[in-house]
């Protein structure tokens, strides 16, 4: 018998490939940036008019801000596995024998890219249209707000995302998974975000108790993602 | 043997597709799988790759026992399926790229196999999404050669093919076994067929029969 | 095939025949003393009444919840992975959807009488409502497509998940409430003063729904018994009628 299949794959490299390929392809296709920014940025516009008022604008500018991540993370989540289970690349992944934790870091590491740059256009937005003031210690906490819970709404995105891929009415049963385990992100992230917004008078100190949440929601996630990804993929 | 089927029943949703499959290959044969649609080619295939469980009977496959473990054999394994497993908005050679590194091929091997499937020059640098149906056939053959598989499961590998392709296509599988692969294919172009295999098994009914 | 059906299709057994009737009798006896025999608290009124439903039924809901959460990781840990622990899983988890209904809707009418108000952001409310939807979530990822084996193995794993995802759903609400104690109205908090036939009218509810939870379960798990006693033996079938097709041929 012939013995010269090519070598097992390190990790890291399985993790970077999937990284650049899902990169690459919204650098192509420019999903992203021509349709999910745009949406994003309505939905900012439409609170604008919905609640028409300068002083309330500006207290729940990071509550929106964040609202509004989550419905593009529903979109872009979508649109990430509708690309993999399209030709049958998930097939092709799974028979490759990989390892699929691999898989699943590679998919989150990418999600939180694009999440990434669509939260940095939004609390710009946030600053423009609500007229949000930051100072430099908030300007600090917000990053590490942006961070932290990026990280774990990538990973519970990507985790839920490869369980509902390919399955009948996912555009419905996506959001009624995600919406409650990603319930803790909105508020810590949005009680962070509003402390660095000094929103109501919220001093920059009191954001830092929720970051800590928002870490170990991104660790627990993590760990529970890189464990069950591969057994929800596959058949 | 390097695929051992005995009394194999899977199950989709309630329907066996293979109702009792039993059967052998040994090394370095080529295996026609031949049969009306819908008798269970495909799940045949995909089962042999470790893809889909085992509701009853014993596999083994490349001495992996499918009942007990389904993925230690995948790495071993080539499948070409119907669909292609090719990113519609990367270029072919982004697409062998990717693959290739997956499974920790070499840039030479990338290049042989391109050049073997006719993807060179131009080709390679054009999305896949603006390729015929045949191009994008030849590089889901082109991702497969790559893989050097130990076995190889091929489902319909010569539909959508020109006969230049097709040529290509026999010489390579002819090549593999010479470098001891085993080959699995489903086929419905009998006569190409039945000249590249070394055997041929009719499936019908989920059952597998010699022919 | 219909013989091995009819000997197996009484989802009762003696067991639970006795855990249904001592149900119903403990039921009844919470009704009478429930709503008549006990007294009317001193603040809260005839509105205490609904503690006799209200706190039974929130403590099945999480009973069943853990219980669906151990029956999900015996699966996921034991070496066979017996579709018995998955059936367990999902019979509690149906079971105890609907009891947690039960549990929000009282909760929030005696909230009404009370507080005056149908809602409160009260942490234990708060995280009572999430786990309903997150075991919504898992009655519909059950219902995916897919093989037993693969249903089981995403169910079990998803049920793990709210075990993850629970404590850190409860912790964020707790904190949340904590830092933003908005405008509180003034509520009594549910705290009664209970004299003894209260409190032992409590005890017997819980006693009570208890047994109605266990026989629901058993008599659901035994349903879905059957249900895959009736698929295995419809595959029989199904895979003489396919072997045929060659026949045909």
């Amino acid at each position: 018998m012939k013995s010269d299949s090519p070598t097992r794959v390190g990790k890291g490299k399985v993790v970077t490939a999937v990284f650049l390929k899902d990169i690459q392809i919204e650098l192509r296709s420019r999903v992203v940036t021509n349709q999910v920014l745009p949406f994003a940025g309505l939905v900012m516009v439409m609170f604008a008019f919905a609640l028409d008022n300068d002083d309330v604008l500006q207290r729940v500018a990071g509550g929106l801000v964040w609202l509004a991540t989550l419905f593009s993370l529903f979109i872009i989540v979508q649109r990430s596995f509708a690309i993999d289970t399209a030709d049958g690349a998930l097939d092709s992944l799974r028979v490759a024998g990989i390892d699929l934790s691999a898989v699943f870091f590679g998919k989150a590491i990418a999600l939180a890219t694009k999440l990434i740059a669509l939260e940095i256009v939004l609390i710009c937005s946030a600053v423009l249209l609500y007229r949000v003031d930051v100072s430099a210690t908030g300007l600090v906490l917000l990053v590490t707000c942006v961070l932290c819970a990026t990280s774990g709404l990538a990973f519970v995105g990507t985790l839920y995302g490869g369980l509902t891929a390919g399955a009948k009415g996912r555009e419905t049963l996506l959001p009624l998974l995600l919406l409650p385990v990603v319930a803790p992100v909105l508020i810590a992230a949005t009680r962070a975000t509003e402390a660095a917004f000094g929103s109501g008078g919220a001093q920059t100190s009191e954001g830092w108790a929720w970051i800590g949440l928002l870490a170990v929601f991104a660790a627990v996630f993590g760990v529970g993602g890189s464990l069950a990804f591969g057994s929800l993929i596959d058949e | 043997m390097i695929v051992s089927f005995s009394d194999v029943v899977v199950v989709y949703d309630n329907f066996p597709a293979l109702a009792g499959a039993s059967f052998e290959v040994s090394s370095g044969e080529i295996v026609l799988l031949q049969g009306p649609n819908g008798a269970g080619k495909t799940t045949l295939l995909r089962a042999c790759a470790g893809l889909l469980p085992i509701a009853r009977g014993s596999a083994n496959v490349l001495s992996c026992d499918l009942t007990s473990d389904r993925h230690s054999v995948r790495r071993k394994v080539g499948l070409l399926s119907h669909a292609n497993g090719l990113f519609q908005d990367l270029t072919v050679e982004e697409n062998m790229s990717f693959w290739s590194r997956l499974i920790g091929a070499s840039n030479q091997d990338v290049k042989t196999a391109m050049h073997i499937m006719g993807l060179s020059d131009r080709l390679s640098t054009t999305r896949v999404a603006n390729l015929s149906a045949g191009q994008k056939r030849r590089c889901a053959l082109a991702t497969l050669i790559v893989r050097r598989a130990q076995l190889w499961l091929l489902d319909e590998p010569h539909a959508g093919l020109d006969t230049q392709g097709r040529d290509e296509l026999d010489k390579t599988l002819r090549a593999a076994r010479e470098a001891g692969a085993t080959v699995m294919f489903a086929s419905h172009e009998i006569d190409r067929a039945q000249n590249l295999a070394t055997r041929s098994l009719t499936v019908v009914g989920g059952l597998v029969t010699e022919s | 095939m219909s013989q091995v059906l009819q000997r197996t299709s009484p989802t009762g057994t003696r067991t639970t025949k006795v855990i249904g009737a001592l149900a119903l009798l403990v039921m009844a006896w919470v009704v009478v003393s429930g709503l008549i025999l006990t007294p009317q608290d001193v603040v809260q009124g005839e509105s205490v009444r609904i503690m006799y439903v209200h706190v039974p039924s929130a403590w099945i809901a999480y009973l069943a919840f853990i219980f669906t959460a151990v029956a999900s990781a015996s699966w996921l840990i034991s070496k066979k992975h017996s579709m018995g622990f998955d059936r367990f899983a999902g019979a509690s988890a149906e079971v105890g959807v609907m009891f947690m209904a039960i549990t929000l809707i009282t909760g929030s009418l005696w909230g009404r009488l009370t507080w005056g108000e149908f809602w409160q952001w009260d942490p234990r409310l708060t995280t009572t409502a999430f786990l309903f939807v997150t075991y919504v979530g898992y009655l519909a990822v059950r219902r995916l497509e897919g093989s037993v084996e693969q249903r089981a193995r995403r169910s079990a794993v998803v049920a793990m998940l709210a075990v993850l995802e629970i404590p850190l759903v409860h912790f964020s609400v707790v904190l949340w409430r904590s830092l933003h104690q908005g405008a509180t109205v003034l509520n009594p908090n549910g705290d009664v003063k209970m004299d003894d036939l209260m409190l032992f009218t409590l005890f017997s509810g819980v006693v009570g729904f208890t047994l109605v939870f266990v026989w629901l379960v058993l008599h659901r798990q035994r349903t879905m018994l059957l249900v895959d006693i009736a698929n295995r033996q419809g595959l029989d079938a199904a895979i003489a009628a396919r072997q045929t097709e060659s026949l045909v041929k």
